[in-house]
């Protein structure tokens, strides 16, 4: 690790790519926690539903009727926001495009990535 | 690069291994097709040194073009890299195999710079869509009508050449939540029939962008209904599965069958479970082509198999 250290202590002087790579791998995890932490902050206030690393935060979303929710993409690859009973669709959300949809009826509302089916999300309407 | 997930059932320094040394020595792989198994021969230089005779095509994959996030701010640049290479090549292959992902977001002005790009090899290409190429407003009509004529349903189709049976598949359509790529049972029918009255002698070979085997379920890198598929070119004496989707080079041979998927030529992804997601891998500029590149199958009539040599824009 200390060979590593050095090694990318010295690229990084010559390379802003390498310096951004040295952040990530150092603070990933710290980072990781903070971004997750302002998200469900920013849900509570909001209604909004966060894209990151392939994942919706928070996974399971509870609103009243009538609220308008809102899905934003943070990653590099563009991501599509489909319900399961085909009630919602968006766009491909490229990096940092948004959907919203107002719930006009209450009920369980399971959606996921139509581009990679293995991110599931939930909005329960109440 | 220790995580890969095609299993090797434990032959030792195996051809995975080597490989992914190749690959982050900044070399790559090209195919053989000898007698109708696809084989890796070695590094691009070697191969090219060989002077392989007989029949050769290209798999290229993921180009991305639109993309022009920190990972690779320039996909139509490393893509016109990679063309360079095939114009550049002693022996023209006789067509490519594109996997998939042609354009970022499925944009006219993506395909038209794809298409413009491709136009130079001055080599035909056989295309199957990823998810990024049908996601116009219109949910792939952009694709089908450039390059779904003479295809069936959302584009798959198969031609013989060489005395090899072809098949492309797409497995990026109605996509089911929490599941990984899908054939569906309307394309599966399709595939029956089609192979029905092969000879189990025929060489297949098979390409669809996601892959076919389960790769890495957590990130969705397989296809559900892939068995169904596999299971009906099982009687098949030689099979080649060529799939693009995860980036990076991974290879498993499983009885008459061969599954190898191909680099991008725009931007690279971590191996399976290696990062919190499978975006973009950020790598410094200097090592991105050492990640990025094509492969070459050389097809050889007699009793070897095929041989499948990857290249990247470094080598």
């Amino acid at each position: 690790m200390q060979t590593l250290i050095s090694h990318l202590r010295l690229a990084a002087a010559r390379l802003a790519v390498r310096r951004a790579l040295v952040v990530a791998m150092l603070s990933g995890p710290i980072l990781g926690a903070m971004l997750a932490f302002g998200a469900v902050a920013a849900q509570d206030a909001t209604n909004v539903i966060t894209i990151d690393n392939f994942t919706f935060t928070p996974p399971e979303l509870t609103v009243a009727l009538g609220t308008t929710v809102k899905w934003v993409n943070h990653d590099d690859i563009p991501h599509l926001v489909v319900n399961k009973d085909k009630v919602f669709r968006s766009k491909a959300l490229d990096t940092d495009d948004s959907f919203s949809y107002t719930f006009a009826s209450a009920g369980t509302f399971d959606y996921f990535c139509a581009l990679h089916p293995h991110m599931v999300g939930k909005v329960i309407v109440k | 690069m220790s995580k890969k997930g095609f299993d090797d059932r434990g032959q030792g320094l195996g051809r995975r291994e080597v490989l992914e040394c190749m690959v982050w020595a900044g070399t790559g792989v090209l195919w053989t097709v000898s007698g109708g198994v696809p084989h890796s021969v070695g590094m691009i230089g070697d191969a090219l040194a060989a002077e392989p005779k007989g029949f050769t095509f290209l798999q290229m994959s993921d180009s991305h073009i639109g993309f022009d996030k920190a990972a690779n701010p320039d996909a139509l640049g490393t893509l016109r890299e990679a063309i360079a290479k095939v114009k550049a090549m002693p022996m023209k292959p006789s067509f490519i195999i594109h996997t998939g992902d042609i354009t970022h977001l499925s944009k006219p002005a993506e395909f038209d710079n794809a298409e413009k790009a491709f136009g130079e090899t001055g080599v035909q290409i056989h295309y199957v869509p990823g998810e990024h190429d049908l996601i116009d407003e219109e949910r792939g009509k952009a694709y089908l009508e450039r390059y779904g004529k003479g295809s069936k349903g959302a584009g798959w189709y198969s031609f013989d050449d060489h005395g090899i049976h072809f098949i492309g598949l797409v497995n990026v359509v109605d996509l089911k939540g929490g599941g990984l790529g899908n054939l569906g049972a309307e394309q599966l029918a399709w595939l029956e029939a089609d192979l029905k009255d092969k000879s189990s002698s025929t060489p297949i070979v098979v390409f669809a962008h996601i892959p076919l085997q389960v790769v890495y379920k957590e990130w969705g890198w397989g296809t559900e209904d892939g068995t169904q598929a596999l299971a009906l070119l099982k009687r098949f004496g030689s099979v080649t599965v060529l799939n693009g989707h995860i980036h990076q080079l991974a290879q498993k041979v499983e009885g008459n069958m061969t599954f190898h998927t191909a680099l991008s030529t725009a931007f690279p992804q971590p191996a399976p479970g290696s990062a919190p997601s499978p975006g973009p891998m950020l790598v410094p500029a200097d090592k991105l082509r050492t990640l990025l590149g094509l492969s070459t199958v050389t097809v050889v009539q007699g009793n070897k198999p095929l041989a499948i040599i990857d290249k990247t824009l470094a080598g």
